[in-house]
């Protein structure tokens, strides 16, 4: 088990600035989700954390040690693909004994601990296959136990289940999770999944065009965004931004309800509404916000319990709680005090 | 069948196949079957230049091979050629892909200069090859008789080990381009990850070749080498060009002593026996490596 961190870490391809100054530290043991939209450098951070790829400039510590001239193989740590990149022609025992083979571990230890690794997470029945007879949730089983079976000091995960359907993914996110929390091995885990992020990390780190927006726990990086970013990006339907004097005012869509179950300390608005949509159970109620600043498009979410007559094409009364209110800056999309 | 949604010669897949597979057909069969035939026939014949007619001889052609020295000497020399041509062809070969996969700077050149020999005309490179070689003039003895490994000259292509030496060196600097682009065609065709996750796993550079890369090129390889120890087997380009067989026939292997027996001296049936029997060998090998690479890739 080890700390991760990176200190003003660069990474460019000739013009592209993949990674483009990065700080964090992962604690000791912790699961830590690094999310972000499509092409925003977690990869490129995942690789270069894994040795795979050299920095252009900043460090990369493992263990409070600096192992920026540490090839992979030196950094103990392990890394599950995207592909899973599971050896085509090794049967998947071979698969998992080979960073042990590499260790010069003896055969008998190694398939002891390669069976080890296999029942922890129950693939011990495919031991004798070949990758291509395996289903797409056994592979990322395989990969998992060819990465745990060194037990290394850190995980590294890339994007592992998006490989997978939408139910499979659901259950191996859980089995993942329990996992980590048995083995209690430092991970750090790519997605762009915000699902998968707030159900797995300790803490999320939000990163986008290869810049660090935020990291914190879950319902910080929910509740408390630290620009208008992460409060879009994180969040499903994301939180409702309205601009007011040189402001925008943020609220989530579930805190956005009808006036007669406001509480005491609230804001009020007039919802003009256009369309509404069921989901789980849940009413999306889409429409423009007067009242609050300017008029702008907005989507409250009301839970099943709330039993409100709503219809579209009509104007409603709505209230948000003042202390769910989110002010950033319209200009730098920064978090800024309340008025 | 319902009406206007009538099958046509499209939708008739088998006919259709034989179709466009009619114009290989033919051109197997004019170029290659017709051919194949014939040497058979002449094989067990008695044509030569000056009678060509057609007379039975049986196996009287391959008997009289079987007392011949010169033949047993080809068949050897054969063997020999082909075996050292194709190790070091496929060792060259690997070393060169792995030159050609490379990222460093400079690599245009280094590529440019290792595809040459192969886009050099056979004709030219002899040539070239003949001066490099020769008795008296050899740059190469010039350089070895400096770095003072050598006293006078070497007799490149007039001494018997030399002569294999020199045909050997000249077919693995022919065939090695060929070889390795090959193989960097399956190296490149290896997924970037899989390399990266043995780089993870702790693997150092002989390990991922051995267990990683090699494996996984082994098919291509498999076949590389076949169809290159066929081409060598009935190769007779380069010893012709350098030696002729050699004064003593050192250096003769079957399809130079084919020729040299069927087309110069005009025994057009024994020639056809001499070439006609590699033909059952070489049939058995191709069989033999499509068969274990088709295995490789099943299981
Ligand atoms: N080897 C490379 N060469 C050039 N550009 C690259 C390379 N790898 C990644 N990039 C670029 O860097 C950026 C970040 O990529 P990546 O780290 O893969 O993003 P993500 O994993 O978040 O989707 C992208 O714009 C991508 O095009
Ligand atoms: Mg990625």
């Amino acid at each position: 088990m080890s700390t991760v961190e990176v200190r003003d870490l660069v990474k460019h391809y000739d013009k592209v600035r993949a990674v483009d100054g990065v700080s964090l530290r992962s604690a000791d043991g912790e699961y830590l989700v690094l999310l972000g939209p499509s092409g925003c450098g977690k990869t490129t951070l995942l690789r270069t954390i894994a040795g795979l790829e050299q920095p252009t400039s900043g460090q990369v510590l493992i263990g409070d040690q600096v192992v920026n001239d540490l090839p992979p193989r030196a950094r103990k740590i392990a890394m599950v693909f995207q592909s899973y990149a599971l050896y085509p022609h090794k049967t998947v025992l071979a698969n998992i004994v080979f960073p042990l083979k590499a260790e010069g571990m003896d055969k008998r230890a190694r398939e002891e601990r390669a069976r080890w690794a296999a029942g922890l997470l129950g693939i011990e029945h495919l031991l004798d296959r070949k990758p291509r007879q395996l289903s797409g949730g056994e592979r990322q089983r395989v990969a998992l136990a060819r990465a745990l079976v060194r037990q290394p000091r850190v995980f590294l995960l890339d994007e592992p289940l998006s490989n997978l359907d939408a139910k499979l993914r659901a259950s191996a996110r859980d089995e993942l999770k329990r996992f980590q929390q048995e083995i209690g091995t430092t991970t750090i885990y790519v997605t762009h999944d915000q699902t998968e992020a707030m159900g797995l990390g300790d803490r999320i780190a939000v990163l986008e065009s290869g810049t660090l927006r935020q990291i914190g726990r879950p319902i910080e990086v929910y509740d408390d965004p630290a620009d208008t970013f992460v409060a879009t990006f994180i969040g499903s339907p994301p939180m409702n931004l309205v601009p007011r004097d040189g402001r925008l005012v943020g609220f989530r869509p579930e805190h956005l309800l009808p006036l007669e179950l406001g509480a005491e300390d609230r804001v009020t608005l007039k919802l003009d509404v256009d369309r509404i949509e069921y989901l789980s159970g849940d009413r999306h109620v889409y429409g423009t916000a007067t009242g609050l600043g300017e008029p702008t498009r907005v989507i409250a979410r009301l839970p099943a319990t709330v039993l409100t007559p709503i219809e579209p094409g009509r104007t409603y009364d709505f209230s948000i709680r003042g202390e769910k209110l989110r002010y950033f800056d319209a200009a730098t999309g920064r978090r800024t005090d309340p008025p | 069948m319902t009406g206007g949604a009538r099958r046509t010669l499209a939708d008739r897949e088998g006919a259709l196949a034989w179709l466009f597979m009619l114009p290989s057909v033919i051109y197997i069969l004019a170029l290659v079957a017709v051919p194949f035939a014939l040497a058979v026939a002449l094989a067990f014949s008695d044509v030569t230049v000056g009678d060509p007619s057609f007379d039975w001889a049986g196996w009287a052609n391959f008997a009289r091979n079987f007392d011949d020295p010169v033949f047993w000497r080809a068949l050897g020399n054969t063997f020999l050629f082909t075996a050292v041509s194709m190790l070091l062809i496929v060792v060259f070969g690997k070393i060169l892909a792995n030159i050609l996969v490379a990222d460093f700077r400079g690599k245009w050149l280094i590529r440019f200069l290792v595809l040459l020999p192969w886009t050099t005309p056979v004709a030219l490179s002899a040539v070239a090859w003949l001066w490099l070689l020769d008795s008296i003039y050899s740059p190469i003895d010039w350089v070895l008789r400096r770095i003072g490994l050598i006293e006078g000259n070497l007799n490149w292509l007039g001494e018997p080990t030399l002569e294999m030496v020199s045909v050997i060196a000249v077919h693995v600097w022919r065939l090695t381009p060929l070889a390795a682009v090959i193989v960097m065609a399956g190296l490149v065709a290896i997924p970037r990850e899989i390399e990266e996750a043995a780089r993870m796993d702790g693997a150092g550079f002989w390990r991922r070749m051995f267990e990683v890369t090699i494996p996984l090129t082994l098919p291509v390889i498999a076949v590389a080498a076949l169809f290159g120890a066929i081409l060598t087997f009935t190769d007779m380009t380069v010893v012709y060009v350098l030696t002729r067989g050699g004064a003593t026939h050192s250096s003769e292997v079957l399809a130079s002593w084919a020729y040299i027996r069927g087309i110069s001296g005009g025994d057009v049936a024994q020639g056809a026996s001499i070439a006609l029997f590699l033909f059952p060998l070489l049939l058995a090998a191709a069989i033999a490596i499509l068969r274990a690479v088709r295995r490789m890739e099943v299981t």
